[in-house]
């Protein structure tokens, strides 16, 4: 790689949003680091004392200038903050429909599951063009994911999940970054992420290992292994709402409040089940925070993702013929 | 000390047993104790800095192990931070000054004054054990769960050090402010206060509101460590996030804490080498305490990619942008009081170009962080070290040397070499420009901080920034040769060796132990150099 490089390739759709933010505020920077530099040495130089009894004219100041360089620069940084925040709203909003992939950060490696059933470590194979969004959770301590040529990064946090979302839009190998310091090998936790064209990408799909059992396959097994079938049934004769359709709906609680059903309320009510109760229900869950590891959970997850269309769906089986495009949703 | 030509009783004078020092409740004196704890603070984080900068002069973590590499930047930073900026400005220059100027005997409450060095000097002490006895690997961040969790280092002794330190900063600022509203001279009102006097009053109540926020939070995640409380590690219950909200509540403010006394400096001296008055005086003197309750509501601008919400963000990134707004007020207030002035190039004033070179860099970068999307992309990067060196380094640390040496011939009663001085403020601006601007662009380039090990295309600019350290290591190296010399061989200094306004300049250098011979009594506004 070159070595005068002076900004990382741009390789998301992203990319060139934020470096042309970045170039308006150097231009900003330089503009008034120039001016005010310019100001000082002209004054240092015209007004150097001439004689040593000397002394400056006494100016105490002036309204009209004070209030010109408080509104002048308040209305550049409301500029900056109104097209920062439009950027960054793009960011915070996954589009509808993603490739959705699963990143477990620990002490120190990265882990990736594809729906599919691909697992990988510290590498991550995505097809080039797609919206993938990342699911994210940390085993242990906080991590971050930052990939430079997206010009993304997002915390990794233990107990919980945190979401990043990206297009690629040039094929090639990337840089993927620990940003958050995490202990002894922070500088270790180093990971690929892999840019493919789409006919490549597939090609990987159908090549390499962990073929057959998908995730939400998995985490039917697992959910069943953990008796969880036992209470939760596909119809509403269990001790437990069913789980059908339950994904992405709003749930009543036993206080009458509401709560949608998403990645944090599931992971919620698996590791501490009496936070949030469904109304008509019983308080019996026990509590399942440390019989399942945190890969096992997103299994789990993708399972009852699986389960918001129709039973029939339940095996989680993902319709060929082009299981990794969004298109399955 | 070459005491004997003095012609009559200073405070230096005053009895020469360690014990008169010891037990002294001197103002002047417990400026003198913090001069040399923080002197010696400074030289033990610049060690480890220097470690760090030729760790990275190559891709492999060939020099020290990735252990060992971690404790010394959480060390650095630790030292540099609690036991150096935070306490160099007011404990040092403003314990000595703050008094004098506003027409005082000494400082409210002169015990406490020694309590807190001794706080200080303790609380120091216990950290260096920590480290002898291990060191912490944290980062001075002690972000949970890993410091209450995870790391298997001295983190509790380190948070105690800290805990013991925090004490002897909420002192000193409790100090001043009852000095300031108390003790000021006949005459001496609010609006003829000097600026320095101002800032330090700002950075006070930051002392007083912040400090027990972040000491409570080190506790509490010492207690997490022992008794496994679940306030902080999720598999009990905890957020690990909680930690960061406390703990940036704090830790922003103490940016301010770092630079609002900075900003009082380079007012004393833009001032006083332009012989002029300042321009604006009322609105430099209440940026400062704009920027110090501003200060307490930004803390969330750390935390754009831990999991905030997308509206506190942007709640958070607006009012970052509002507080960079004062800043900018003072430096077009500091350029202003130049026009007309009369200006000499003395060392201190050096500093103060640097300061204000350096300073808008550092805040202009502050931009780039305040604006969430490109903070995404540059936040745990080397392009927020480079940013907050920028401001904490060249900011704080210019004005501290400036200071120092524009009141030292007060402090001491002695001149130093005029001409070593100069050369050592330019090589230390060099010194520090060829160090930290290359690490904005290794920043934006991707490079993550606190990277014992790096890909190799980040190489180059980790080259010139160890360069440039060597370059900033002599810069600093130098004033102690020259200021060292002018105790022993110096010119004496007469009680206004700048022709500068100021009851510290009325008085004798150095001062009697009592600041003035006779009591003084304030008739006109402050910097009234035109009369």
């Amino acid at each position: 790689m070159p070595q005068t490089q002076l900004l990382p390739e741009q390789a998301s759709t992203m990319a060139p949003r934020v470096d042309a933010l970045y170039f308006f505020l150097l231009a900003v920077a330089a503009f008034f680091t120039l001016l005010i530099a310019g100001l000082v040495i002209y004054f240092a130089f015209k007004y150097r004392r001439r004689s040593k009894n000397e002394a400056g004219v006494p100016i105490h100041g002036s309204i009209w200038l004070e209030a010109t360089w408080t509104i002048i620069p308040i209305i550049i940084v409301l500029v900056i903050f109104g097209w920062s925040s439009s950027i960054f709203f793009s960011m915070a909003r996954p589009p509808a429909k993603t490739l959705d992939v699963y990143v477990v950060g620990k002490q120190w490696m990265w882990k990736f599951q594809h729906p599919d059933g691909h697992m990988e470590v510290n590498e991550l194979h995505v097809p080039v063009g797609v919206d993938v969004k990342l699911t994210m959770t940390s085993q242990d301590v906080i991590h971050d994911v930052y990939i430079p040529n997206f010009r993304l990064k997002a915390d990794v946090l233990p107990g919980k999940y945190t979401h990043m979302w990206f297009k690629a839009t040039k094929p090639g190998k990337y840089h993927l970054f620990c940003a958050e310091y995490c202990g002894t090998n922070h500088s270790g936790m180093v990971g690929w992420i892999t840019v493919q064209e789409r006919a490549e990408y597939e090609q990987w799909l159908a090549g390499s290992s962990g073929q057959g059992t998908t995730m939400a396959q998995a985490g039917e097994k697992l959910f069943k292994d953990l008796a969880c079938s036992s209470c939760h049934q596909t119809d509403t004769i269990g001790r437990g709402p069913t789980l059908v359709g339950l994904y992405d709906n709003k749930v009543t609680l036993d206080n009458g409040s509401t709560v949608m059903a998403d990645d944090a309320y599931l992971r919620e009510s698996i590791t501490n089940p009496r936070a949030k109760v469904v109304a008509g229900f019983q308080p019996v869950m026990p509590s399942f925070q440390g019989l399942v590891s945190e890969e096992g959970l997103l299994q789990i997850l993708e399972y009852i993702k699986s389960l918001r269309t129709t039973p029939s769906n339940a095996t989680g089986v993902v319709p060929p013929p082009a299981p990794a495009i969004p298109a399955k949703k | 000390m070459d005491t004997a030509a003095t012609p009559h009783s200073n405070y230096l004078t005053d009895g020469y047993s360690l014990k008169s020092w010891l037990l002294t409740r001197d103002h002047k004196r417990i400026g003198l104790l913090y001069l040399f704890s923080v002197t010696a603070f400074f030289l033990l984080g610049a060690f480890f800095a220097g470690i760090i900068r030729l760790e990275l002069l190559t891709p492999a973590g060939d020099l020290v192990s990735s252990d060992i590499y971690n404790r010394l930047f959480t060390m650095h930073g630790v030292v540099m931070i609690f036991f150096f900026l935070i306490p160099s400005i007011p404990s040092v220059l403003g314990n000595f000054l703050v008094p004098i100027m506003i027409g005082a005997k000494d400082l409210a409450f002169p015990r406490l004054n020694l309590l807190s060095w001794y706080l200080y000097t303790f609380g120091g002490l216990f950290t260096l054990w920590a480290l002898v006895t291990g060191g912490v690997d944290t980062g001075w961040t002690f972000y949970t769960p890993y410091s209450s969790s995870f790391s298997n280092s001295n983190v509790a002794l380190v948070i105690v050090g800290i805990f013991i330190n925090g004490f002897s900063s909420i002192l000193t600022g409790l100090n001043f402010i009852v000095t300031i509203h108390k003790m000021r001279a006949p005459g001496m009102t609010w609006f003829r206060m000097p600026l320095f006097v101002w800032a330090h009053y700002a950075t006070s109540l930051i002392f007083v509101l912040g400090t027990p926020v972040i000491a409570i939070t080190l506790l509490m995640v010492g207690a997490e460590r022992v008794l496994h409380l679940g306030i902080f590690d999720p598999k009990l219950g905890g957020d690990p996030v909680l930690f960061q909200h406390l703990f940036w509540f704090y830790s922003h403010p103490a940016v301010y804490i770092m630079i609002l006394p900075a900003m009082g400096v380079a007012s004393e001296l833009v001032a006083a080498f332009s012989r002029k008055a300042i321009f604006g005086y009322e609105f430099v003197a209440f940026s400062s305490l704009a920027i110090a309750v501003f200060g307490f509501l930004v803390w969330g601008h750390h935390m754009f990619v831990s999991s905030e919400s997308v509206y506190s963000a942007m709640a958070f990134s607006l009012l970052s942008f509002l507080v960079a707004i004062p800043s900018a007020v003072k430096v077009f207030n500091w350029s202003a009081t130049m026009y007309k002035g009369s200006i000499s190039f003395e060392a201190p004033m050096l500093y103060v170009f640097g300061f204000i070179g350096l300073f808008m860099i550092g805040g202009l970068t502050g931009l780039f962080l305040a604006a969430i999307a490109v903070d995404v992309h540059v936040t745990d990067t080397y392009f927020v070290v480079a940013h907050f060196h920028y401001i904490m380094v060249g900011g704080a640390i210019m004005m501290y040397m400036g200071g120092l040496h524009f009141w030292w011939p007060k402090i001491f009663g002695k001149l130093y070499n005029e001409f070593w001085a100069q050369v050592a403020a330019v090589t230390i601006f060099v010194g520090f420009n060829l160090t930290f601007f290359p690490q904005f662009i290794v920043g934006y380039l991707g490079m993550p901080r606190r990277y014992h090990a790096y890909p190799p295309e980040f190489q180059l600019w980790n080259i010139l920034s160890t360069a440039g350290a060597t370059v900033l290591a002599v810069g600093y190296a130098m004033p102690a040769f020259y200021l060292l010399h002018s105790l022993f061989k110096g010119k004496r200094a007469p009680s206004n060796p700048w022709g500068a306004k100021g009851l510290e300049w009325e008085t004798t250098s150095p001062p009697p132990t009592h600041n003035f011979e006779t009591p003084p009594v304030v008739t006109e506004p402050p910097y009234n150099y035109a009369k």
